[in-house]
């Protein structure tokens, strides 16, 4: 007892702490469970009839996750949601408008609770190819095989543009519905063109012989996204398959060997990396962000900039009220005798959204969905968000602001001269950072033409040689 | 030592109720924070080892184990070499060059000046002190944001490249985050402009100790200002340097935050620029590869580890004693 009564010494202290410790640590093991450790939910469905064709449970709760970003949540709660509550007053809506989709829903995602649908979009946007590789996505083909909402005696599959259900395909089935429709092309200030008296060039001589004008006026020809130099992909592509045809886009989403390196890639990256030896492009942009950039060109400092459709919704605050009007032009042809005709246009179905896997309600989730590809739907979305849809026809008679109406002639112009790739969505990291620093080092000067297509080859390399990585083709 | 038995004998002993239980009253204490500890820090590096060694995505529930193949990944990734480079360079030159600024302008501050009443710090040091201290207060967002703008060209901005015009030096107007050649190195001045001014209040906290009657005897010796600062202030302050050193040391092998926001998640031009933190981000969030990215953060760990031990013996001086 005595020998018991000694000091509380450091050592004896630390001791004990230690034993403490060892104690408390196998607790805190099963209180904290393991990052990686899964769950899971079940999942309801309610009886399939006419009016109500997916099957959706009358009552119980539809969880819903809206990316907050550029088209804002307004959209889901004035148009779609309460046209879904008018459908079934007795489901509980719960909606959850998000900015970091990443942050909100990875470990729901993990444990095998995530909500019914879900906007993932946006900075935070959780790769879809990843989430189609784990198996955390539902299949939409019951969906795309339903009857439309409001147009009698079609499947909601016929009702959209061609393309549509394609690029939320992986593999043999569709996981995703893009709902925005982008027109890209190149994009001037037709207020500026017309005081000028200049045209919109249709072909790469007359676009040459234009810029030299333009920079006689003292005014920079070109820019573009400066840090984010992927934004010159898009006319990279679209001038290269304009040149030789289509299939040259299937090679290059096939990961084909050699298929940087195709003649019609090369003259177009040769075209574009010209503006930067003849001086033609804005100084600094290379040092720019998006933001600057456009920025930079709003404020009249340069002529032409690459864009998609939202550029005129995303600049609406930084455009000067008069002597301004957003019109895009589809990119020039690089050759008299192309394959495509001048009209061609790249556009591509965005702003993804998912049903997930281990939702409780998928079938809510896909009656969302069939509400959105509704006529009445998609119009909503259209007024709400300055924004085309996949819904054939849904625009007509909506009054569009100029941008959109001119993106939105030119693809009807295009008629079915639309091109599209998919390898952007399938293989997000080849897109970025990937080509993103090889056509960034093109255009700033920093490497030629040869350079860049070996740089390209490199990055679907990288991507063919992972393993880790689920490939995906395409035949047409 | 008989010192020590006599204190120990003062201290009287506590009866036999104290006694009772004592053991479990430290274990009630020290449950909680412990489990706290074990819970959010001991067991998410726990549980990153193990996730290193995994094929984890970070979407499943289901990680296989792979052993270490996430290891040899990193060594065979042109990416995470160029990564490892750079944290490289940052290990060496930052630490440095603050540590030299630092005890340069800590210096100056307190010894620079030899005034009517002896040693003393240059004129105004009142305010310099409080102005090198504000990097320290802005937080290391609105840092890298501030200097973003710094550096970028004069069209869009920029007030480095505007001045530069503005005194006639066109032509070394680059746009310094859109070159490979630069953007890094603008990532390491910004890093040392923000250290800086934390050690030099370090420092000059360390310099204020030192009796002024040694720099008079200096003084009447005959001593300049550098041999004063070399045989005087360095060796007493050096205690304090070498803690510096090695945090600096610690804190430059980080160099997330500057990176991320100042040249992006792809690492600036050409990626030239990158560094293992912002690596390890990307393989997580950008590319779903959580077992690569824990792989990145093990490693990171190992080399702080060894940063430290080796910083703090190639430091390991003869402590100097004043009393």
């Amino acid at each position: 007892m005595s020998s018991f009564s000694a000091d509380w010494s450091r050592r004896k202290f630390l001791r004990g702490a230690l034993a403490t410790g060892a104690l408390a640590l196998p607790g805190t093991g099963a209180l904290a469970g393991c990052a990686t450790s899964g769950g899971g939910q079940e999942s309801t469905r309610g009886e399939k009839s006419d009016k109500n064709p997916l099957g959706v449970p009358t009552d119980g709760s539809l969880e819903i996750y809206i990316f907050n970003g550029g088209f804002g949540d307004e959209y889901a709660t004035a148009v779609h949601e309460p046209m879904f509550k008018k459908a079934y007053p007795n489901v509980e809506i719960k909606h959850k408008a998000e900015v970091d989709i990443k942050g909100a829903l990875q470990s729901r995602f993990v444990a095998g609770n995530p909500p019914d649908f879900v906007n993932d979009s946006g900075d935070g946007q959780i790769p879809l190819g990843q989430l189609v590789t784990d198996k955390q996505l539902f299949d939409l083909t019951e969906l795309f095989d339903a009857p439309a909402w409001d147009t009698p005696g079609k499947k909601v599959r016929d009702t959209l543009v061609p393309g549509a259900v394609e690029q939320g395909t992986f593999g043999p089935k569709p996981y995703v519905m893009n709902m925005a429709l982008t027109v890209y092309g190149t994009w001037y200030n037709k207020v500026l063109f017309d005081q000028k008296g200049w045209q919109p060039p249709t072909t790469w001589d007359e676009m040459k012989a234009l810029c030299a004008e333009i920079k006689g006026a003292g005014i920079a020809p070109w820019t573009y996204q400066g840090i984010h130099a992927r934004y010159m992909v898009w006319p990279l592509l679209t001038m290269a398959a304009k040149l030789a045809g289509p299939e040259i886009l299937v090679d290059i989403d096939n990961l084909k060997e050699g298929a940087w390196k195709h003649d019609a890639i090369k003259e177009s990256a040769t075209a574009l990396a010209g503006l930067k030896s003849s001086g033609w492009i804005l100084d600094g942009t290379e040092g720019m962000d998006h933001i600057q950039s456009q920025g930079q060109w709003v404020a009249g400092k340069a002529a032409f900039i690459p864009c998609g459709s939202w550029l005129e919704n995303e600049e609406k605050d930084v455009t000067p009220k008069s002597g301004f009007e957003f019109a895009m032009m589809p990119d020039p042809l690089l050759s008299k005798d192309s394959k495509m005709p001048l009209e061609t246009v790249y556009a591509a179905a965005g702003e993804p959204y998912v049903v997930p896997a281990k939702a409780k309600n998928p079938a809510g989730g896909l009656e969302y969905m069939r509400i959105m590809l509704s006529k009445e739907g998609a119009k909503g979305f259209t007024e709400k968000v300055s924004s085309l849809t996949v819904v054939q026809g849904a625009a007509d008679g909506v009054k569009l602001p100029a941008g959109l109406t001119s993106a939105k002639k030119a693809l009807d112009a295009a008629g079915d001269n639309v091109v599209s790739w998919m390898w952007q969505s399938w293989y997000g990291t080849m897109w970025n950072p990937g080509i993103n620093a090889v056509i960034g080092d093109l255009l700033a000067g920093r490497k030629t033409v040869d350079e860049f297509c070996d740089g390209c080859e490199a990055e679907a390399k990288k991507v063919r040689d992972d393993d880790s990585i689920t490939k995906y083709t395409r035949e047409k | 030592m008989t010192k020590k038995a006599a204190a120990r004998g003062r201290v009287s002993k506590p009866g036999p109720a104290l006694q009772h239980g004592k053991y479990l009253f430290i274990v009630v204490f020290l449950v909680f924070p412990l489990g706290i500890y074990g819970l959010f820090t001991l067991s998410p590096y726990l549980q990153a080892i193990f996730i290193s060694m995994t094929d984890w995505t970070g979407l499943t529930g289901t990680p296989k184990f792979i052993g270490l193949d996430n290891y040899s990944w990193i060594f065979s990734d042109s990416q995470t070499l160029v990564a490892l480079k750079n944290n490289a360079i940052l290990l060496l030159v930052v630490p440095a060059a603050t540590v030299l600024l630092g005890l340069f302008f800590a210096s100056m501050l307190n010894v620079g000046r030899r005034g009517r009443s002896g040693i003393e710090g240059v004129r105004g040091s009142a305010v310099y002190r409080v102005v090198y201290f504000f990097p320290q207060v802005l937080s290391v967002a609105i840092i890298g944001v501030l200097f973003k703008y710094v550096f970028a060209p004069t069209e869009a901005g920029g007030i480095l490249n505007s001045f530069l015009r503005g005194i006639g030096l066109d032509s070394l107007a680059v746009p310094w985050l859109g070159d490979p050649n630069f953007a890094f190195w603008c990532v390491v001045v910004v890093m040392i402009w923000s250290f800086v001014g934390f050690y030099v209040v370090l420092f000059s906290a360390a310099m204020q100790t030192i009796p002024k009657d040694i720099y008079e005897a200096a003084l009447l010796d005959g001593s300049n200002r550098y041999t004063t600062f070399r045989h005087v202030t360095l060796p007493l302050v050096w205690d304090t340097v070498q803690v510096g050193w090695v945090y600096m040391a610690i804190q430059a092998m980080d160099a997330f935050a500057f990176v991320f926001i100042m040249l992006g998640i792809s690492g600036g031009p050409s990626r030239a620029g990158d560094v293992l933190g912002v690596a390890m981000y990307r393989t997580a969030f950008n590319d779903y590869r959580f077992g690569r990215a824990s792989a990145i953060g093990v490693l990171l760990l190992i080399v702080t580890l060894i940063v430290s031990l080796v910083f703090l013996r190639l430091a390991r001086r003869e402590r100097v004693e004043l009393s």
